[in-house]
């Protein structure tokens, strides 16, 4: 494959062309969908954690005006099948996950009824006439009380809440801790957090009695994998299911998933011969749309007293929740394989233990799992350099792979595609007038403030992936047609929600055919138009998918070479084509053009023997490796010693994904993964009370981000190509989750550690940290009382 | 039991009888068949429904359509004019202020109502002005380049305010 060559789209900020439509309330989502006779459901929901159901009343719900019907468990789950789980670990106990419960629901939010009816609030009002018998059971909600003997079990079937266990061991790890100066232990906890992306979730199934055929439009990342596991959950074979996702108002990994709802609201289509439509409600997405996270660890890093660090190990509890999603087991297991990081790190012994609790199940969530390895690394990087009494920037240089390592084989077990970790690190800290901010601390810490620097070096793992490590294929497919008009469709089976590839596609493509982006119509997101597709996650859409289209020009450009050949009386050989025009070598003036092949092409008149008429062509492209970002970012945070309140006084972010296809999207991805990550390291937390409770239903209880709460960005990048597709990119949305954690954790932990304060775990909510602040200080004062708290 | 209520939105009467529970959002959304006024929490908190109500910004989700009787609104339908953007929606176009785009028609119409009575704010006033609207795709930056954008371009000559 030919290297891409620009002839000018690639690497320009150019403004989206799905904005004009979303700016202007003309964008299509799923709630804005009105389909003749359409009828509208709404889920009643478990208000406890564990409970017997002992009887279920739907009578009085069935005779409000204007209820078409009312289902149960009992109605619907045998029509409906279970919902999938991709993860096959050898010891994996699955609970059977129904679409509605049976006689047991088992967190709070456990869908229990289903009312179908003629309007949103009479389906709603409906739920409130459903009478249930609910006896409540012992319900568990901390993974750690979960191992415990004595505990309350979420399924009592299996005899434990162990739901699988995972080790994942390489090297020397017993003689390289004995060889060890030191051996920095720290436990972590990487709390329970909630998507909450804007558009909640939804649907509406829509069932063509005569072709037998159902077509979905669901606010899904992934419309071509629920076209491939709804047919097992529904029985509609796959060619007879189009799903369609329209515009998609934020996923974040939640909607990277095949929920109960688009089983039900599918099948009920087909049994009550009507379009059925469910929207999610808020309450509804904070309790039963996946949540991200919740890892315990128990890690330790073994280091000479140079800074070289020798081997990792981690004991760590993942919390499932009550059942397992499409994902739910396998993302823990992505921190084990980034837990060596940027280091050359020589063994590791990440051994997993995936729990069940009676809470909701966690999934994907913008980084999954990469941000708790990270997190994780480089806070022990720098507990070690502080240990050690070392520059933690020294320390960190110390043990990167040199540029010409890569491929650089981790003991982890990937081969990290190409990288030159010392540059990114160089250049933010230029960016971070890196001198001139050490004086300031300096300065602050003389006057007794609370400030501090945080570095973190990231790597993560992108593209995913080569098929080998993919449940259902890690290929990316792609369609152009140059149409009769010489108008350009370039189709992708990436499912774009925000990312902006209609854009970004658009100049891939543009600048390969040397066709103006105006003439280019990039379609996604309608499984009866991309045939195929993985979609979209794991910062692999443009990765994969602009390969796939580029394959995809590359073949039409060498069939349009025999077609503009055989009109100019030459072989295809002797054909040059640039800048969207074909000419016989030496004759410019002769060339023919995309919209003149495309005729001839088409109307079939002159072509060549046994050339096939037309110019489509279409590509599965598949990735030999995944790719690998890093970057470094650097953060100066101050803390108010009587308030806890953290200040992001200084964020510098340089990350390297390869060539840039449009700089301005790049950006828009980084910064809203810091904000992400700005949300987890100060704020964000889900929390269920001891009971299983959930206590954060709401935007009031579950605190996100706001504008006032985002510091300016100095934002650099470093241009590493990745040899893993020709376009050298490396993918660019999770960067921002996974960077920024520990550098902000680490600036708000320096600042605290002239205290003595070691490790506060996130978030770092004031009260948490005044806390911190309060006890250190009486101990200081030493003979003085504790202060009362 | 309907109460008859007529709202004059994006400059035409609209009358439709409704249900006294019938939310603003609603009435626009269902009744009015204009989606671009978005449903993100139902309970004040998001900022996707926010419309002007009398040139003011208020969420549709915590309002009553009876509430609303008499009064003007304007949605995101009704801000570009005879065809071309407002300078609000030309600065979140130039400065990515957007991605997935659900929050946009009511963080657009929070910044139009801000730059109304404030026609250069700062980045601090304007964060506060749009402490009422949740993004969770952007991250903000780009929002606030976005409206600091859109002052410079309304204090040109003949563009509208």
């Amino acid at each position: 494959m030919k290297s891409a060559k620009s002839n000018g789209y690639i690497g320009q900020a150019i403004k989206r062309v799905e904005d004009p439509r979303l700016m202007q309330g003309r964008a299509t989502f799923v709630d804005d969908l009105r389909l003749p006779g359409m009828l509208h459901a709404a889920v009643l929901r478990s208000p406890h954690a564990h409970a017997t159901i002992l009887g279920l009343k739907t009578e009085a719900a069935k005779a409000l005006p204007g209820v078409t019907d009312v289902f149960t468990g009992a109605e619907i789950n045998q029509a409906c099948g279970l919902v999938p789980c991709s993860a096959s670990m050898p010891d994996l106990k699955a609970p059977k996950h129904t679409v509605l419960a049976g006689d047991r629901v088992y967190f709070v939010g456990h869908p229990v009824a289903i009312v179908v009816a003629a309007s949103p609030s009479i389906a709603r009002d409906a739920l409130d006439l459903i009478e249930v018998d609910y006896d409540p059971l012992p319900a568990v909600a901390n993974p750690e009380k979960a191992l415990e003997k004595e505990s309350p079990l979420t399924h009592p079937d299996h005899g434990t809440n162990v739901a699988f266990t995972w080790l994942l061991a390489n090297g020397d790890v017993d003689g390289l801790f004995a060889q060890a100066d030191r051996v920095i232990k720290q436990r972590i906890v990487h709390q329970r957090l909630t998507p909450m992306a804007i558009e909640p979730r939804g649907c509406v199934a829509s069932f063509h009695a005569g072709e037998g055929s159902l077509t979905l439009w669901t606010s899904t990342q992934i419309p071509h994998l629920v076209r491939t596991l709804l047919p097992g959950m529904i029985g509609v074979a796959e060619n007879k299911l189009r799903i369609v996702t329209p515009e998609v108002g934020g996923g974040f990994g939640s909607k990277l998933n095949l929920y109960v709802e688009e089983a039900m609201c599918s099948h009920l289509a087909m049994r009550l011969g009507a379009p059925v439509k469910w929207i999610e409600g808020r309450r509804e997405n904070a309790m039963a749309t996946i949540h991200g996270r919740d890892q315990i660890g128990e890690y330790e890093l073994a280091v000479k007293n140079d800074g070289t660090v020798l081997a990792i190990k981690a004991r760590t509890i993942a919390d499932l929740g009550s059942y397992l999603q499409l994902l739910t087991p396998t993302i823990p297991t992505l921190t084990g394989l980034m837990i060596s990081g940027c280091y050359k790190l020589k063994a590791v012994r990440f051994e997993l233990t995936g729990v069940y609790t009676n809470k909701m199940a966690t999934d994907a969530y913008r980084g999954a799992g990469r941000p708790e390895a990270t997190y994780a690394l480089e806070r022990l990087m720098d507990l070690a350099a502080a240990e050690l009494g070392l520059d933690p920037v020294k320390m960190r240089l110390k043990n990167f792979p040199k540029p010409g390592e890569f491929p650089f084989h981790t003991v982890t077990g990937l081969a990290y595609d190409s990288g030159n970790y010392q540059r990114a690190l160089k250049k933010a800290q230029d960016l971070a007038s890196w001198d001139a901010l050490l004086e300031q601390r300096d300065a602050a810490r003389q006057a007794g403030r609370l400030f501090g620097i945080g570095l973190s070096t990231y790597v993560e793992i992108c593209g995913l992936g080569p098929s080998k490590i993919m449940a259902a294929g890690g290929w990316e497919w792609g369609c152009v047609r140059i149409e009769i008009s010489g108008k350009v469709t370039a189709i992708t089976g990436t499912t774009p929600h925000g990312q902006g590839q209609e854009t970004s596609f658009a100049q891939i493509v543009g600048d390969r055919l040397g066709v103006p982006m105006d003439d280019i119509v990039v379609l996604r997101g309608d499984t009866a138009s991309a045939h195929f597709g993985r979609d979209t996650y794991g910062s692999r859409a443009t990765v994969l998918g602009g390969t796939a289209l580029l394959m995809s020009v590359d073949k039409i450009i060498a069939k349009a070479k025999i077609l503009a050949g055989a009109l100019l009386g030459a072989s295809a050989k002797k054909i040059d084509f640039r800048g969207g025009k074909f000419w016989v070598k030496g004759k410019p003036k002769n060339a023919l053009d995309w919209k003149r092949l495309a005729q001839e092409a088409y109307v079939a008149k002159n072509l060549p023997a046994n050339f096939e008429p037309g110019l489509e062509a279409s590509s599965f492209f598949e990735p030999k490796n995944c790719t690998y970002p890093f970057g470094t970012h650097i953060v100066a945070a101050e803390v108010e010693r009587e308030t806890g309140d953290v200040t992001i006084v200084k964020y510098v972010a340089v990350d390297d994904c390869g060539p840039q296809v449009n700089p301005l999207l790049v950006e828009g991805q980084l910064q809203g993964g810091i904000a992400h990550s700005l949300g987890q390291v100060l704020f964000e937390r889900t929390v269920y009370d001891g009971d299983g409770q959930l206590l954060t239903g709401e935007f009031t209880d579950y605190s996100m981000p706001r504008a006032r709460d985002i510091p300016e960005y100095v934002i650099g990048s470093t241009v590493t190509p990745s040899p893993s597709n020709p376009l050298g990119i490396k993918g660019v949305g999770e960067a921002g989750t996974i960077g920024a954690n520990p550098a902000i954790a680490n600036a708000v932990m320096d600042a605290l550690a002239p205290l003595g304060i070691r490790h506060v775990d996130l978030p770092l909510l004031p009260e948490k940290l005044w806390r911190a602040i309060e006890e250190k200080t009486a101990e200081l004062r030493k003979k003085k009382p504790r202060s009362q708290s | 039991m309907k109460t008859s209520v007529n709202i004059r939105v994006n400059g035409t009467l609209r009358t439709h009888d409704v249900e006294p529970r019938v939310l603003l959002v609603h009435f626009l959304r269902d009744l009015c068949g204009l989606t671009g006024t978005h449903v993100g929490c139902e309970t004040t908190l998001c900022g996707a429904c926010t419309v002007l109500l009398n040139g003011q910004a208020v969420k549709a989700c915590t309002i009553l359509a009876v509430q609303a009787d008499g009064g003007e609104v304007t949605t995101i339908e009704g801000l570009a004019s005879n065809g071309r953007l407002h300078p609000v929606q030309e600065a979140f176009w130039e400065c990515h202020g957007l991605q997935c785009g659900f929050c946009t028609p009511g963080m657009i119409l929070a910044s139009v109502e801000l730059l109304q009575h404030n026609p250069q704010p700062s980045r601090e006033e304007i964060a506060h002005a749009i402490d009422g609207n949740l993004c969770r795709c952007t991250g903000y930056s780009h929002i606030i380049d976005a409206v600091q954008c859109a002052a410079k371009k309304m204090a040109q000559p003949g563009e509208a305010k």
